[in-house]
């Protein structure tokens, strides 16, 4: 593989996993929307270079939705819920930030270790992008276990799943069938959860979820 | 052109949903439910019998998947029956209303739709698109009622069933990136007839890791331990015919997915042996079960429990391997299926009749209604797997098998199985037995369905057709 063009693909992959560490520590949930709506768009970008040099034209199609989907449209619908919540603030911690971060560290670093192991037969690229996968998928888990609120559990879920479009656009000519389908995905599960969100908000008056948790059948 | 069974099990209830979502009246959109799933049904026996279209693809029809099919039809069709006399009870006390009685039909017919294009897929990307699209639609009908519990469920259902989805995804992508240097790039390298005939090339490595994805993921629609936190909350705040479906045939759907990438690797001589892994996941998950039985309040909870324990023992059997294994583990999940869907048939007009979920509230059936009190009494005999049911024949089998190859497993598997009956039966004895709580109008319950299950069970204890017997061998030899 071409030197720059390796390097720029591994900049980009790189990137995202970067801004998978930077959601785990965000104090506020508008900020946290703002790092979502960046993370989407690296992702994009990867895609898109992805794309380029694999010259697959159907994965500019994947990086357009990621963009204009996840990059702007879902980031601008949750800022809105939090407007409407008025939660601007509450990102509600399971687990304090630091012990966090080192969680995402030791994760990261198991994900390295098994995909450099098993696809040592496969190129360079594709064995690196589907570390950077693994862990963005790892990290995308840790921040849904770490976090009580619904709408940062919903944003781990949705970098969880860049994580997989990421390993997805990297298998060199996976079939279309996959990539419409996780865009798809995204879609009805973004309107559920927005469905959620706002049953959610009707019998509770917040979004945390601790407080579903009182309403478990065989306590009662 | 000529019928094509394939592709009915597909259109049916596609088109039924797309009917069921704009027609007014539940009389009229219950029947409408339950002829398109008898239709679905027939369509799916004719797969037996007609010749077998050549695989494309996206859709196969294979001798494992058409057991699979059968049984789905046959319990989503015995459901919709029951469906149509349960929802009548629920609208009368303003539960469910006819705008949510629509959605309720269409959604129950993009479920079968959803399930049955999992079954035929022969692509794994497919495959995967048909298990989510089934998620989704249950988390929907789960929320239905929108009650607290309800939504909490229904919340917890979809941020577990979407991780587990992601995680399944990831190895689909995984399998593929295995398959690459072998088939190359493009569709070939999703497509599952393709992949069985060259997976012995495959990189075992990276095949390895995708099972362990895929078992995860699978594994949680499953409900295996510890993945399973979903299940119960599920199947007790829905409508008790999607727990029924949830039960009787979902579970079976995501099982079947771990089962196809089973058949994969033992295909590649190099990659690990999946059955450990499921052998110890299936006991863990029965073992558990068993003892969570003791303590449950709340009647759906019971039986989901009971679901996850009798998953556990499926998953264990199919693990095990061989012949007997797999025969055994074929007919435990046919049985389980007949028989947990008939209880909840049974528990659905119940809790209607008592007003509530909660065991406290339900005393001395067989006194109060005596046709539900002791059908609900045979069904969990038959669960708890009592001679001489069907499931006491195919509990037996997998014990027998396993004791002929690993008798310590049979050890543990035996103590499973004996605490889930004790706990079954005194449950059992306080709902039936004794004088009767309050709640006792006449139940307005169709009890063909309850019944009809129940026959079938009971008979397959006594005698087993030989064609299904040879059928089910059949099948069992391809499973490996």
């Amino acid at each position: 593989m071409h030197g720059l063009v390796f390097d720029i693909a591994h900049l980009l992959a790189g990137s995202l996993l970067l801004v998978s560490f930077m959601l785990l520590y965000q104090e506020r949930l508008s900020a946290l929307l703002k790092v979502f709506a960046l993370h989407a768009v690296v992702l994009s970008l990867s895609v898109a270079w992805q794309a380029h040099i694999h010259d697959a034209p159907h994965l500019y199609l994947t990086a357009l939705i990621a963009f204009f989907f996840k990059g702007i449209f879902i980031p601008m619908a949750l800022a809105r819920i939090v407007k409407r919540l008025g939660i601007y603030r509450e990102i509600e911690h399971v687990v304090g930030i630091g012990p966090t971060m080192l969680a995402g560290v030791g994760l990261t670093s198991l994900a390295m270790v098994l995909m450099i192991h098993i696809t040592s037969e496969s190129d360079m690229l594709a064995r690196e992008d589907l570390g950077f996968a693994l862990s963005i998928v790892l990290l995308g888990l840790l921040m849904m276990v770490a976090r009580r609120n619904a709408v940062s559990q919903v944003i781990g879920f949705m970098s969880l799943e860049n994580g997989t479009v990421l390993a997805a656009t990297g298998a060199k000519g996976m079939p279309m069938v996959v990539e419409i389908s996780v865009a798809f995905s995204i879609l009805i599960a973004f309107i559920v959860v927005g469905i959620f969100l706002f049953r959610i908000r009707e019998r509770f008056d917040t979004v945390d979820v601790a407080a579903l948790d009182q309403f478990r059948g065989d306590q009662r | 052109m000529s019928f094509d069974g394939e592709i009915a099990v597909l259109a049916v209830p596609f088109v039924a949903a797309a009917l069921l979502a704009v027609l007014p009246g539940y009389r009229l959109t219950a029947r409408l439910n339950v002829l398109a799933s008898l239709i679905t049904f027939g369509s799916a026996v004719s797969l037996l019998i007609k010749a077998r279209p050549e695989p494309g693809n996206y859709l196969l029809i294979d001798d494992v998947n058409v057991v699979f099919i059968v049984l789905n039809t046959f319990v989503g069709f015995t459901t919709s029956v029951f469906s149509a006399s349960y929802i009548d009870h629920e609208l009368r006390i303003g539960r469910l209303t006819p705008t949510y009685l629509r959605f309720y039909h269409a959604m129950y017919q993009v479920l079968m739709f959803g399930m049955n294009l999992a079954l035929v897929s022969n692509n794994i990307g497919l495959m995967w698109v048909a298990i989510e699209l089934s998620t989704l639609t249950t988390v929907l009908m789960v929320g239905i009622y929108r009650t607290s519990e309800a939504i909490e469920a229904a919340w917890k259902y979809f941020i577990l069933g979407s991780v587990g989805i992601a995680l399944a995804l990831f190895g689909t992508i995984l399998v593929y990136k295995a398959a690459q240097p072998v088939i190359g790039e493009g569709l070939d390298g999703m497509v599952w007839t393709v992949l069985m005939a060259h997976a012995a090339g495959f990189d075992p490595a990276t095949l390895n890791v995708a099972f362990i994805f895929l078992l995860l993921g699978y594994g949680t629609k499953v409900g295996l331990v510890p993945l399973h936190a979903w299940l119960p909350d599920a199947h007790a705040e829905g409508p008790t015919p999607i727990s029924a479906v949830l039960s009787g045939l979902l579970l079976n759907v995501a099982l079947f997915a771990v089962l196809r990438f089973k058949l994969l690797l033992a295909a590649n001589p190099d990659a690990i042996t999946p059955g450990p892994l499921m052998v110890s996941m299936g006991l863990t998950s029965l073992i558990f079960a068993s003892f969570m039985l003791y303590r449950r309040r709340d009647i759906k909870r019971l039986f989901a429990y009971s679901s996850i324990e009798h998953m556990g023992i499926i998953t264990f059997a199919f693990g095990m391997g061989g012949p007997l294994a797999n025969f055994a583990g074929l007919l435990h999940m046919t049985m389980h299926s007949l028989t947990k869907s008939a209880i909840f048939y049974a528990v659905g007009h119940i809790t209607q009749i008592k007003g509530s979920q909660k065991m406290g509230d339900i005393r001395g059936l067989t006194e109060s209604h005596p046709v539900l009190g002791w059908g609900l009494v045979l069904g969990v005999f038959a669960i708890a797997g009592a001679p001489p049911l069907g499931i006491f024949m195919s509990e037996f089998l997998v014990v027998s098998s396993t004791f002929a190859r690993q008798p310590l497993l049979a050890v543990a598997l035996v103590a499973g199985l004996i605490i889930g009956f004790g706990a079954l039966l005194m449950q059992l004895g306080g709902l039936a037995f004794g004088p009767p709580s309050k709640g006792t109008g006449p139940s307005e319950a169709s009890y063909v369905p309850l019944f009809a299950h129940l026959a079938l069970v009971c008979t397959a204890g006594f005698y087993l057709p030989p064609a299904l017997v040879a059928w089910f061998q059949h099948v069992a030899r391809l499973l490996g």
